[in-house]
Protein backbone atom coordinates (compact mmCIF):
# COMPACT_ATOMS: atom_id res chain seq x y z
CA UNK A 1 0.00 0.00 0.00
CA UNK A 2 1.15 3.17 -0.75
CA UNK A 3 0.97 6.31 0.99
CA UNK A 4 2.47 8.36 -1.69
CA UNK A 5 0.41 11.17 -3.00
CA UNK A 6 -0.79 10.61 -6.79
CA UNK A 7 -0.85 13.59 -9.37
CA UNK A 8 -3.77 13.06 -11.91
CA UNK A 9 -4.37 15.10 -15.05
CA UNK A 10 -7.19 17.05 -16.19
CA UNK A 11 -7.65 17.71 -19.75
CA UNK A 12 -10.39 15.40 -21.13
CA UNK A 13 -14.20 14.01 -19.96
CA UNK A 14 -11.82 10.47 -19.70
CA UNK A 15 -9.36 12.40 -17.31
CA UNK A 16 -12.45 13.42 -15.36
CA UNK A 17 -13.62 9.08 -15.23
CA UNK A 18 -10.03 8.40 -14.07
CA UNK A 19 -9.89 10.94 -11.22
CA UNK A 20 -13.18 9.32 -10.00
CA UNK A 21 -12.19 5.93 -10.24
CA UNK A 22 -8.88 6.74 -8.65
CA UNK A 23 -10.73 8.34 -5.61
CA UNK A 24 -12.90 5.12 -5.18
CA UNK A 25 -9.98 2.98 -5.28
CA UNK A 26 -8.46 4.99 -2.67
CA UNK A 27 -11.61 5.44 -0.58
CA UNK A 28 -12.18 1.51 -0.80
CA UNK A 29 -8.76 0.64 0.41
CA UNK A 30 -9.75 3.27 3.05
CA UNK A 31 -12.63 1.32 4.35
CA UNK A 32 -14.86 3.63 3.98
CA UNK A 33 -18.40 3.34 3.76
CA UNK A 34 -20.22 2.74 0.43
CA UNK A 35 -22.55 5.70 1.08
CA UNK A 36 -18.86 7.92 1.81
CA UNK A 37 -17.52 6.77 -0.96
CA UNK A 38 -19.88 7.74 -2.89
CA UNK A 39 -19.84 10.84 -1.31
CA UNK A 40 -15.90 12.17 -2.16
CA UNK A 41 -16.05 10.49 -5.44
CA UNK A 42 -19.24 12.41 -6.53
CA UNK A 43 -17.28 15.93 -4.70
CA UNK A 44 -14.62 15.01 -6.51
CA UNK A 45 -16.11 14.67 -9.84
CA UNK A 46 -17.81 18.14 -9.54
CA UNK A 47 -14.83 19.59 -8.77
CA UNK A 48 -12.66 17.86 -11.71
CA UNK A 49 -15.10 19.23 -13.88
CA UNK A 50 -14.89 22.63 -13.02
CA UNK A 51 -11.08 22.17 -13.38
CA UNK A 52 -11.84 21.12 -16.88
CA UNK A 53 -14.70 23.54 -17.75
CA UNK A 54 -13.44 26.31 -15.78
CA UNK A 55 -9.57 26.50 -15.41
CA UNK A 56 -9.19 25.08 -18.87
CA UNK A 57 -7.37 22.33 -17.27
CA UNK A 58 -5.06 21.37 -14.39
CA UNK A 59 -4.30 18.37 -11.89
CA UNK A 60 -5.89 16.39 -9.02
CA UNK A 61 -3.76 15.37 -6.35
CA UNK A 62 -5.01 12.51 -4.47
CA UNK A 63 -3.59 12.09 -0.83
CA UNK A 64 -3.63 9.42 1.74
CA UNK A 65 -4.57 10.45 5.11
CA UNK A 66 -3.60 8.37 8.20
CA UNK A 67 -3.93 9.85 11.37
CA UNK A 68 -4.00 6.87 13.71
CA UNK A 69 -5.73 3.49 12.84
CA UNK A 70 -9.62 5.72 13.80
CA UNK A 71 -8.57 8.51 11.39
CA UNK A 72 -8.08 7.89 7.46
CA UNK A 73 -9.24 10.17 4.94
CA UNK A 74 -9.15 11.47 1.70
CA UNK A 75 -7.92 14.49 0.26
CA UNK A 76 -7.91 16.51 -3.03
CA UNK A 77 -6.46 18.77 -3.89
CA UNK A 78 -7.59 20.12 -7.70
CA UNK A 79 -5.69 23.20 -9.43
CA UNK A 80 -5.67 24.91 -12.62
CA UNK A 81 -3.66 27.68 -13.75
CA UNK A 82 -7.14 29.14 -15.70
CA UNK A 83 -8.45 32.53 -15.45
CA UNK A 84 -9.82 32.66 -11.43
CA UNK A 85 -13.03 33.28 -9.71
CA UNK A 86 -13.36 36.99 -9.45
CA UNK A 87 -16.16 36.86 -6.71
CA UNK A 88 -15.38 33.46 -4.48
CA UNK A 89 -18.71 33.84 -2.52
CA UNK A 90 -21.07 34.43 -5.30
CA UNK A 91 -19.04 31.04 -6.99
CA UNK A 92 -20.20 29.64 -3.68
CA UNK A 93 -24.05 29.93 -4.08
CA UNK A 94 -26.13 27.46 -5.16
CA UNK A 95 -27.60 28.43 -8.46
CA UNK A 96 -24.82 30.61 -9.06
CA UNK A 97 -23.24 30.17 -12.96
CA UNK A 98 -20.39 31.42 -15.57
CA UNK A 99 -21.23 28.21 -17.83
CA UNK A 100 -24.34 26.22 -18.64
CA UNK A 101 -24.33 23.83 -15.34
CA UNK A 102 -26.40 24.17 -12.90
CA UNK A 103 -24.34 25.92 -10.74
CA UNK A 104 -24.35 22.98 -8.03
CA UNK A 105 -20.63 21.83 -8.17
CA UNK A 106 -18.69 23.90 -6.26
CA UNK A 107 -20.33 24.34 -3.36
CA UNK A 108 -22.18 20.73 -3.46
CA UNK A 109 -18.82 19.58 -2.75
CA UNK A 110 -18.59 21.64 -0.39
CA UNK A 111 -21.45 20.18 1.48
CA UNK A 112 -19.99 16.74 0.61
CA UNK A 113 -16.77 17.56 2.23
CA UNK A 114 -15.62 17.71 6.14
CA UNK A 115 -13.14 20.08 5.04
CA UNK A 116 -13.35 22.30 1.89
CA UNK A 117 -10.43 25.18 1.07
CA UNK A 118 -10.24 27.94 -1.95
CA UNK A 119 -8.01 29.44 -3.21
CA UNK A 120 -8.34 31.54 -6.11
CA UNK A 121 -6.67 34.71 -8.00
CA UNK A 122 -8.18 36.29 -11.38
CA UNK A 123 -5.38 35.82 -13.96
CA UNK A 124 -3.70 33.12 -12.03
CA UNK A 125 -5.75 30.17 -11.24
CA UNK A 126 -7.88 28.37 -8.29
CA UNK A 127 -6.91 25.80 -6.38
CA UNK A 128 -9.54 23.72 -4.09
CA UNK A 129 -8.37 21.47 -1.71
CA UNK A 130 -11.04 18.80 0.33
CA UNK A 131 -11.35 16.24 2.67
CA UNK A 132 -13.29 13.66 3.28
CA UNK A 133 -12.34 11.77 7.02
CA UNK A 134 -13.69 7.82 7.49
CA UNK B 1 -16.81 5.85 -30.61
CA UNK B 2 -18.45 4.96 -27.34
CA UNK B 3 -22.16 4.86 -27.15
CA UNK B 4 -25.21 4.00 -25.11
CA UNK B 5 -27.29 1.02 -26.14
CA UNK B 6 -30.89 2.15 -26.75
CA UNK B 7 -33.25 -0.89 -26.89
CA UNK B 8 -36.87 -0.61 -28.11
CA UNK B 9 -39.12 -2.52 -25.86
CA UNK B 10 -42.50 -2.47 -27.71
CA UNK B 11 -43.49 1.31 -27.72
CA UNK B 12 -40.68 1.52 -25.23
CA UNK B 13 -36.82 2.65 -25.44
CA UNK B 14 -34.28 1.01 -22.43
CA UNK B 15 -31.22 2.23 -21.71
CA UNK B 16 -29.02 0.59 -19.64
CA UNK B 17 -26.31 2.74 -18.42
CA UNK B 18 -23.16 0.32 -17.59
CA UNK B 19 -20.17 2.47 -17.77
CA UNK B 20 -18.86 5.46 -15.62
CA UNK B 21 -19.76 7.91 -18.15
CA UNK B 22 -17.86 10.48 -19.29
CA UNK B 23 -19.50 13.63 -20.03
CA UNK B 24 -19.01 13.76 -24.07
CA UNK B 25 -20.74 9.98 -23.70
CA UNK B 26 -23.74 11.72 -21.71
CA UNK B 27 -24.47 14.44 -24.23
CA UNK B 28 -24.22 11.89 -26.92
CA UNK B 29 -27.18 9.62 -25.28
CA UNK B 30 -29.57 12.77 -24.60
CA UNK B 31 -28.91 13.38 -28.27
CA UNK B 32 -28.69 9.73 -29.72
CA UNK B 33 -32.08 9.18 -27.38
CA UNK B 34 -34.44 12.22 -28.61
CA UNK B 35 -33.58 10.89 -32.19
CA UNK B 36 -34.50 7.40 -31.24
CA UNK B 37 -37.60 8.87 -29.58
CA UNK B 38 -38.84 10.45 -32.79
CA UNK B 39 -37.31 7.66 -35.26
CA UNK B 40 -39.33 4.93 -33.26
CA UNK B 41 -42.52 6.95 -32.28
CA UNK B 42 -41.51 5.76 -28.56
CA UNK B 43 -44.17 6.78 -26.05
CA UNK B 44 -42.02 5.40 -22.99
CA UNK B 45 -38.17 5.88 -22.17
CA UNK B 46 -36.88 3.89 -19.17
CA UNK B 47 -33.25 4.96 -17.92
CA UNK B 48 -32.06 1.63 -15.57
CA UNK B 49 -28.72 3.37 -13.72
CA UNK B 50 -28.34 0.67 -11.65
CA UNK B 51 -24.99 0.45 -12.69
CA UNK B 52 -24.22 4.12 -11.80
CA UNK B 53 -22.01 4.54 -9.00
CA UNK B 54 -22.63 7.77 -8.50
CA UNK B 55 -25.12 10.78 -10.10
CA UNK B 56 -22.82 14.43 -10.07
CA UNK B 57 -24.88 17.65 -10.89
CA UNK B 58 -23.98 16.89 -14.42
CA UNK B 59 -25.68 13.87 -14.80
CA UNK B 60 -28.26 14.74 -13.22
CA UNK B 61 -28.88 17.55 -15.67
CA UNK B 62 -28.75 15.12 -18.38
CA UNK B 63 -31.38 13.34 -16.90
CA UNK B 64 -33.47 16.13 -16.54
CA UNK B 65 -32.96 17.11 -19.88
CA UNK B 66 -33.95 13.59 -21.21
CA UNK B 67 -37.24 13.81 -19.13
CA UNK B 68 -37.94 17.32 -20.32
CA UNK B 69 -37.02 16.58 -24.09
CA UNK B 70 -39.12 13.46 -23.69
CA UNK B 71 -42.24 14.63 -22.94
CA UNK B 72 -41.93 17.74 -25.63
CA UNK B 73 -41.80 14.88 -27.85
CA UNK B 74 -45.40 13.05 -26.21
CA UNK B 75 -42.95 10.23 -24.46
CA UNK B 76 -42.86 9.84 -20.98
CA UNK B 77 -39.44 8.74 -19.20
CA UNK B 78 -38.78 7.32 -15.67
CA UNK B 79 -35.24 6.40 -14.16
CA UNK B 80 -34.90 3.19 -12.44
CA UNK B 81 -32.83 1.43 -10.13
CA UNK B 82 -31.44 4.35 -8.30
CA UNK B 83 -28.86 3.22 -5.63
CA UNK B 84 -29.19 4.56 -2.12
CA UNK B 85 -25.82 6.02 -1.73
CA UNK B 86 -26.36 7.86 -4.40
CA UNK B 87 -29.65 8.90 -3.81
CA UNK B 88 -28.16 10.08 -0.09
CA UNK B 89 -25.53 11.94 -2.23
CA UNK B 90 -27.43 13.42 -4.61
CA UNK B 91 -30.01 14.88 -1.96
CA UNK B 92 -26.93 16.21 -0.15
CA UNK B 93 -25.60 17.69 -2.88
CA UNK B 94 -29.01 19.59 -3.41
CA UNK B 95 -29.97 18.01 -6.32
CA UNK B 96 -33.25 16.04 -6.24
CA UNK B 97 -34.56 15.71 -9.47
CA UNK B 98 -37.25 17.86 -9.91
CA UNK B 99 -39.69 16.53 -12.88
CA UNK B 100 -38.14 13.19 -12.84
CA UNK B 101 -40.38 10.28 -12.45
CA UNK B 102 -38.71 7.40 -11.23
CA UNK B 103 -38.91 3.72 -9.84
CA UNK B 104 -37.16 1.07 -7.99
CA UNK B 105 -36.12 -1.04 -10.96
CA UNK B 106 -36.97 -1.91 -14.20
CA UNK B 107 -40.42 -4.09 -13.83
CA UNK B 108 -41.59 -1.42 -11.20
CA UNK B 109 -40.54 1.15 -13.75
CA UNK B 110 -42.49 -0.64 -17.33
CA UNK B 111 -45.58 -0.80 -14.52
CA UNK B 112 -45.53 2.73 -13.94
CA UNK B 113 -45.01 3.70 -17.82
CA UNK B 114 -47.63 1.01 -19.10
CA UNK B 115 -49.99 3.32 -16.01
CA UNK B 116 -49.07 6.52 -17.47
CA UNK B 117 -49.93 5.61 -21.02
CA UNK B 118 -52.95 3.78 -20.34
CA UNK B 119 -54.25 7.06 -18.59
CA UNK B 120 -52.95 9.62 -21.43
CA UNK B 121 -55.05 7.65 -23.75
CA UNK B 122 -58.35 7.48 -22.15
CA UNK B 123 -57.90 11.07 -21.61
CA UNK B 124 -57.09 11.61 -25.58
CA UNK B 125 -60.04 9.49 -26.08
CA UNK B 126 -62.10 11.95 -23.52
CA UNK B 127 -60.67 14.92 -25.83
Amino acid sequence: MSIEPTTLPVRSGEDVVKVRQAVRTLAMDLGFSLVDQTKVITAASELARNTLTYGGGGECRIERLNQGPKRAGVRLTFEDRGPGITNLDLALTDGYTTGNGLGLGLNGARKLSHEFDIWSQPGVGTRVTITRWK
Amino acid sequence: MDRVPILRLGDCLLVTVQVDMHDELAMTLQDDLTNKIVATKARGVLIDISALEMVDSFIGRMLGNIAGMSRILDAQTVVVGMQPAVAITLVELGLSLPGIRTALNVDAGLALLRNVLDRSDESSHVD
